[in-house]
């Protein structure tokens, strides 16, 4: 089914595949933030991104004649289209949580600019809408970027984006990776491109899918 | 860490009323956390956040009232008695107790 | 006339008096509120850990989305509840270290395992209503700081008990395979459950309705439980695995076969199938993330 998708559906895949998976990792610190205040804070940037993946989602299920959650979900795990920056496991590492929170968050600012100018009515409005929600999310993983790059840990917070930034350009394509170095500050390095899969992955895919797996077709 | 109060706006035109506390280190965290706790399902529509160490608190606001202040309440005044009186003469005077929706008829003894 | 003695205390909050943060209160009062509110604020953190799991496996984008957002109010939850414990002299990383430690208790139920999607319903639909009989109580509390976090409290829990109520109405009329699931899962859960409001005092031998801060005895809980979600449980076509338990219908009492109370002890002493490996959890979780709360409390305005 994907194989032969339509460039717009593709890119709404990559997009919708993203922010799943992204939400996903996100959702893991759930319960074990460094503070309860945190918690709270960043469970909620986790259900926004799920929510988006599922605003994307419908919009490609409706080209594609399927449903939202068989597209999360009913994929094998190389017809994924999200790129390998979100796949992987960072849990217990708040350094490198917050450096892709922040890099992630700059790099969707120039996706979701891009797709309000879209000729594509639907993706044109959706981007509108998401944008609206983003500034939260903006807001919280500016602060956290602000507080560790100017902490002690300054270190610690530089070395986790010294890592993250090849994975963090292979989010986004030709003109927007120059404007992602701008905004970041940073010079371009060769990127772990989208098409790829970390190794983790399969882990993440089948733990995502179990319970729907057991009873294919099934209602929940 | 911090203490700020979360005062919340229920609805356009309310008052402020007082939401609940929370732990922040700076303000640009007590905003993000205040928006998280207290507007994630959209219930206020305006927030105030405070450090708890600039609330004010007045345990008795009040000083026992000892002398009678009672011309400051609507139950210091007892109007019926008099009232009743006031009407009782108009009465005598003019023959007729008046409902008060006309003036008086002219005063004889004028 | 603000209470100055223990007997004036007592007679003032059951005539009905609140209590406020700083108002004076006997050191017996405000060290059972403390345990009592902490215990409370550790059953919302650690019923967390069970719960987090099935968000990473829901099976619909909506069923993550609600799961996601339950588990994240329970987190809120026990926010507020820790910052009521902290006001009343008990700082918050010192709960979290007697949680850790095994210091300090939480609610049986969260020391139990979760095996299937089937627990994900059973328990947002029962153990949460079975939690909701005591903070609807509790609103009662003569301490108004924590009385007043139950409001928030049982109204964010309205939604926890229909989106419960709502994935087990999609398995029961599902697959005979995910009905099985909700089944055993019931099965499982049902002597937790039981247990989970305490064993019977009557209300004149318990402290803690003495000072008013619980106004309900533990059997009109579990009582008031049965009676609203028994039914519930029937009229679906599931059992309970008690065949002793039946309503009396002249005198409106359920009768059941007597909960282990010894079992209930030793789970919430830090026994039960879970315990360790949660608490372990926890542990490990908060000593990689230290460092954050240094760097926060460093730079603290």
């Amino acid at each position: 089914m994907t194989t032969q998708a339509p460039p717009r559906v593709d890119l709404l895949l990559q997009l919708a595949d993203d922010e799943l998976v992204l939400g996903w990792r996100d959702s893991e610190w759930t319960g074990i933030a460094p503070f309860l205040e945190e918690d709270v804070a960043f469970s909620s940037i986790a259900q926004t991104e799920i929510g988006h993946a599922r605003a994307f989602y419908e919009l490609a299920a409706a080209e594609l004649d399927t449903t939202a959650d068989e597209l999360a979900f009913d994929r094998r795990p190389e017809e994924y289209r999200c790129a390998p920056f979100v796949e992987l496991n960072l849990v217990h590492d708040w350094a490198r949580s917050v450096a892709r929170r922040w890099l992630y968050e700059t790099a969707d600012a120039l996706r979701i600019a891009a797709l309000k100018a879209s000729d594509w009515p639907e993706l044109a409005g959706l981007a509108a809408k998401i944008e609206r929600e983003e500034a939260y999310h903006a807001l919280h993983a500016g602060m956290w970027h602000e507080r560790l790059t100017r902490s002690p840990e300054k270190g610690r917070y530089a070395d986790a984006l010294d890592k993250l930034w090849p994975y963090a350009l292979g989010l986004v394509e030709g003109d927007q990776r120059r404007l992602l170095c701008e905004a970041v500050g940073r010079a371009e390095v060769a990127a772990v491109e989208r098409g790829t899969h970390v190794d983790e992955w399969p882990s993440l895919w089948d733990e995502m899918t179990m319970v729907r797996r057991t009873v294919p077709g099934g209602t929940w | 860490m911090a203490v700020w109060e979360v005062f919340r706006q229920e609805r356009e035109g309310a008052p402020f009323q007082h939401g609940g506390s929370l732990d922040a280190p700076d303000r640009a965290f007590a905003e993000a956390y205040a928006k998280e706790f207290y507007g994630r399902r959209a219930e206020s529509v305006a927030l105030w956040v405070v450090p708890r160490a600039s609330v004010l608190e007045v345990d008795e606001p009040y000083v026992a009232p000892v002398f009678d202040r009672d011309y400051r309440r609507v139950d210091g005044y007892s109007i019926k008695v008099k009232l009743k009186e006031a009407r009782e003469a108009v009465a005598a005077r003019s023959g007729a107790v008046g409902a008060g929706l006309a003036p008086p008829a002219e005063d004889p003894a004028a | 006339m603000a209470p100055r003695t223990e007997q004036e205390f007592k007679e003032y909050v059951q005539a009905g008096g609140q209590v406020e943060t700083n108002d004076w209160m006997p050191d017996e009062y405000r060290a059972k509120l403390i345990k009592f509110i902490e215990m409370h604020g550790n059953s919302e953190l650690m019923g967390v850990l069970p719960e987090r799991e099935w968000i990473l496996r829901a099976p619909t984008l909506q069923r993550k989305l609600a799961l996601t957002a339950k588990v994240q109010d329970e987190v809120g939850h026990a926010q507020l509840i820790y910052r009521v414990v902290e006001d009343l002299g008990k700082p918050r990383e010192q709960s979290l270290d007697d949680l850790i430690a095994g210091k300090s208790k939480f609610h049986n139920v969260f020391h139990y395992p979760t095996k299937t999607w089937g627990d994900v319903g059973v328990i947002a639909w029962l153990v949460d209503a079975a939690a909701i009989i005591s903070q609807k109580a509790l609103l009662k509390c003569s301490y108004a700081p924590y009385a007043r976090i139950m409001k928030k409290i049982c109204w964010e829990e309205s939604f926890h008990i229909l989106h419960g109520r709502d994935v087990i109405l999609a398995m029961v009329t599902g697959t005979e395979e995910q009905r099985g699931l909700v089944q055993e899962a019931l099965d499982r859960w049902w002597a937790p459950l039981m247990m989970f409001h305490g064993n019977p005092i009557p209300a004149e031998d318990d402290p803690m309705v003495e000072w008013r801060i619980k106004s309900q005895a533990n059997e009109e809980a579990r009582q008031q439980f049965l009676d609203g979600y028994v039914p519930q449980i029937w009229e679906l076509g599931l059992t309970v695995p008690d065949p002793e338990l039946r309503k009396d219908e002249e005198t409106g009492v359920w009768h059941y076969t007597e909960p282990d109370y010894a079992e209930l002890k030793h789970v919430v002493t830090g026994h039960g199938p879970r315990t360790a490996e949660r608490l372990e959890f926890r542990r490990a979780s908060r000593e990689e993330t230290a460092w954050v709360r240094d760097v926060i409390l460093a730079d603290a305005a």
